[in-house]
């Protein structure tokens, strides 16, 4: 007599639990192998990084980090000699190379650009959006279903196909290689996504949350502070993400608008040259700092991140 | 509080017409319920008396001080919405704290006040509850809280018991009528439901269509309907109406309907030859083998102590409640007597009920 079990016509089988959770872990180690390789060369030396065939086993060096941050000269063996003996760390690293820092080199100042300019646009782009989806939301706006879709329709051609006008403009009026125009930029291009998805969120809070606030005695704007936006968060949190993870990344127009004072991490990693060649230690341990800001963002955001993603699939 | 007063209110949407010049008075303390179907303008009138939509013209006065175009936060009311309106980030303290935190109240004082309204509706375990985990009947004390809290002049409830179940239902009737004992604040209460209405009104205004059919207690309403509408709408089954047609003359104690003579109320009023309806409550119908007035016995629904047993007349459908003895079968053929004092006599055409020594001073609204 074969023992058979009930099973419920909903609940995932054993199997088919553990298939899906295979496939899941699976994809999960493919996407991360380059990941891991940029992070694995960034300890690497220069030789061991170009090594063919390339090497999984390695002596982890920090050369590579002692690059990124400093600009070296090649000094004479006789110059060496009469130096005083190097201090552990970076110092011994470079002269190991027969060569001496010569001063830092400038990613600091690219990476504080980065910081300032993407977290600067989002905080705009999801302020505007924000109380534009408000509006849209809740008052009568003429012609709004026409002005919503121009909003939309900023988005329907790449970005970079304006980049010439933007270019000429921004000469003409003094905002090349700005902070604030990189700033405004990054605000226009994303404040068309955030009014869209913020929308939904806010559609989907009842009225009749400020409603009550507002017989309650509080100004519109303040049931707006106390009681709408405590409950956008998810859809706000969402929303800064995404247009932080274009602004962080974006590369076209920083390459076209910037080159000093204001010039963001991403046209600053690929001119990252070592002697005879691209560094590439260097440029892994540019891109391994670069991810940590927004990585750090997202693991912060991310309990709001999983519901806003799905949001009006699951009815709170 | 204070006495409501709404002055030939009106609110059009562009051609719709949502709350046609009405007028009435909410007296100081009292439980005024509108009812009527959905789309009538109960609600609409209630957002306009809360300052959540502004009127296209008349008044509102608020314990005689014009409030029509004041802000909502500066008309001194409290408002209880269908879904609650909860704030789901606050829990249960910070929820009925709410407004006294907007006057700017101390601390210690919100505190006090809030416990003290937590006591009295018997929601004082509950206080650092969130609200996500309310049962039903706890979210509706909660937004009570929330709406006494305050001391308002005036309460308004939109359809405040219409997402919780029957039984909880009948329990927050019984609740809110002895809160409303209790503390004697002038209520508007917005429902679809007439046995709410009925059992919780000191008045009822019936809305159909943005009008105001009636205006009056709650046994003027059942007793008194002024319209076909309300005759309709209110008591289940609603009322029955038999068609027929004939004139009317003051004083007359008759109507002949077909051949059938049914002694009416004296009539107040003439009416010429035309169409007419003859309006009696089920309890009013008896089986009587002499009458004229027959019909033929459709079915029965078996109701306990009583019976609803349906007849088909030649002037339309009659629905009687009968004691649960009485036997009927399909299709048998019966006299039907009604009880005289208790017609109420309908003008066909505009459905207005024709004055009788039954109904007078009723009001229309």
């Amino acid at each position: 007599m074969s023992k058979t079990t009930a099973h419920s016509v909903v609940a995932p089988t054993p199997t088919a639990r553990r298939v899906s959770g295979a496939i899941v872990i699976l994809y999960a180690l493919i996407t991360m192998i380059p990941l891991a390789w940029i992070v694995m060369t960034s300890f690497k030396t220069p030789p061991d990084s170009i090594a063919y065939p390339p090497k999984v086993l390695f002596e982890p060096s920090l050369e590579g980090y002692c690059n990124l941050f400093t600009t070296r000269s090649r000094q004479t063996p006789e110059y060496l000699e009469s130096l005083p003996a190097p201090e552990p760390g970076c110092d011994a690293i470079v002269r190991s190379r027969n060569m001496v820092i010569a001063g830092p080199s400038n990613v600091i100042p690219r990476f504080t650009n980065s910081i300032i300019i993407a977290f600067g646009s989002t905080f705009l782009a999801v302020f505007l959006g924000t109380i534009t989806a408000y509006a849209f939301s809740r008052f009568k706006v003429p012609f709004a279903d026409d002005i919503l879709f121009f909003i939309l329709s900023t988005r329907f051609m790449p970005p970079i196909a304006v980049a010439i006008p933007i270019f000429l403009m921004y000469r003409a009026i003094g905002l090349s290689d700005t902070h604030l125009g990189m700033i405004l930029l990054y605000t226009a291009v994303n404040v068309s996504l955030a009014v869209w998805l913020l929308k939904g969120f806010i559609d989907e809070i009842p009225r009749e949350y400020e409603e009550a606030a507002m017989i309650d005695g509080y100004s519109r704007l303040h049931a707006f502070v106390k009681v709408v936006l405590p409950q956008a968060a998810t859809g706000i949190a969402a929303t800064a993400i995404f247009c932080l993870i274009f602004a962080w990344n974006e590369y076209a127009f920083a390459v076209l608008l910037t080159s000093g004072t204001a010039q963001t991490m991403p046209p600053f990693i690929p001119f990252i040259i070592g002697e005879g060649g691209q560094d590439w230690p260097a440029v892994a341990a540019a891109t391994t700092l670069f991810l940590i800001p927004i990585f750090v963002f997202t693991i912060l955001l991310r309990k709001h991140l999983l519901r806003g993603i799905t949001f009006g699939a699951v009815r709170k | 509080m204070a006495e409501i007063r709404v002055e030939k209110l009106h609110k059009a949407f562009g051609e719709f017409v949502a709350v046609r010049e009405s007028d009435f008075t909410v007296a100081d303390g009292e439980f005024f319920v509108m009812l009527g179907p959905s789309g009538c303008g109960k609600t609409t009138t209630l957002r306009m008396i809360a300052g959540l939509e502004l009127p296209t013209s008349g008044r509102i006065l608020l314990g005689g001080e014009d409030v029509t175009f004041n802000r909502a936060a500066a008309r001194d009311i409290a408002f209880v919405f269908q879904l609650f309106a909860l704030y789901p980030h606050m829990n249960v303290r910070q929820n009925i704290g709410f407004p006294l935190k907007c006057e700017g109240m101390p601390r210690a004082e919100i505190r006090a006040r809030v416990e003290e309204t937590a006591r009295f509706l018997r929601i004082d375990h509950l206080l650092s509850q969130p609200t996500s985990r309310l049962a039903g009947g706890d979210r509706q004390r909660v937004a009570l809280g929330r709406a006494i809290v305050r001391r308002p002049k005036a309460f308004l409830m939109d359809e405040p018991l219409g997402t919780l179940d029957t039984e909880f239902r009948d329990l927050m009737v019984r609740e809110l009528r002895e809160l409303h004992m209790r503390i004697a604040a002038t209520t508007v209460y917005v429902t679809h439901d007439q046995l709410e209405a009925m059992s919780m009104a000191d008045k009822i205004a019936v809305m159909n269509r943005g009008d105001i059919e009636q205006f009056g207690t709650p046994q003027e309403i059942y007793d008194r309907p002024a319209t076909m509408f309300v005759a309709d709408f209110i008591g289940s089954p609603p009322m029955n109406f038999l068609a027929f047609r004939g004139s009317v003359e003051p004083g007359a104690a008759s109507v002949g309907i077909n051949g059938a003579i049914v002694d009416i109320p004296a009539p107040r009023e003439a009416r010429p030859e035309g169409d007419l309806a003859l309006g009696v409550r089920p309890e009013h119908v008896r089986f009587d083998d002499g009458s004229k007035l027959r019909g033929t016995v459709f079915g029965t629904e078996y109701l306990g102590t009583t019976q609803i047993v349906t007849v088909t007349t030649a002037h339309g459908t009659v629905k009687a409640r009968l004691p649960a003895d009485i036997r009927a079968e399909a299709g048998e053929t019966v006299g039907l007597s009604l009880r005289s004092e208790r017609l109420t006599l309908f003008d066909g055409g505009s459905g207005r009920a024709i004055r009788t020594a039954q109904n007078e001073g009723t009001h229309h609204g």
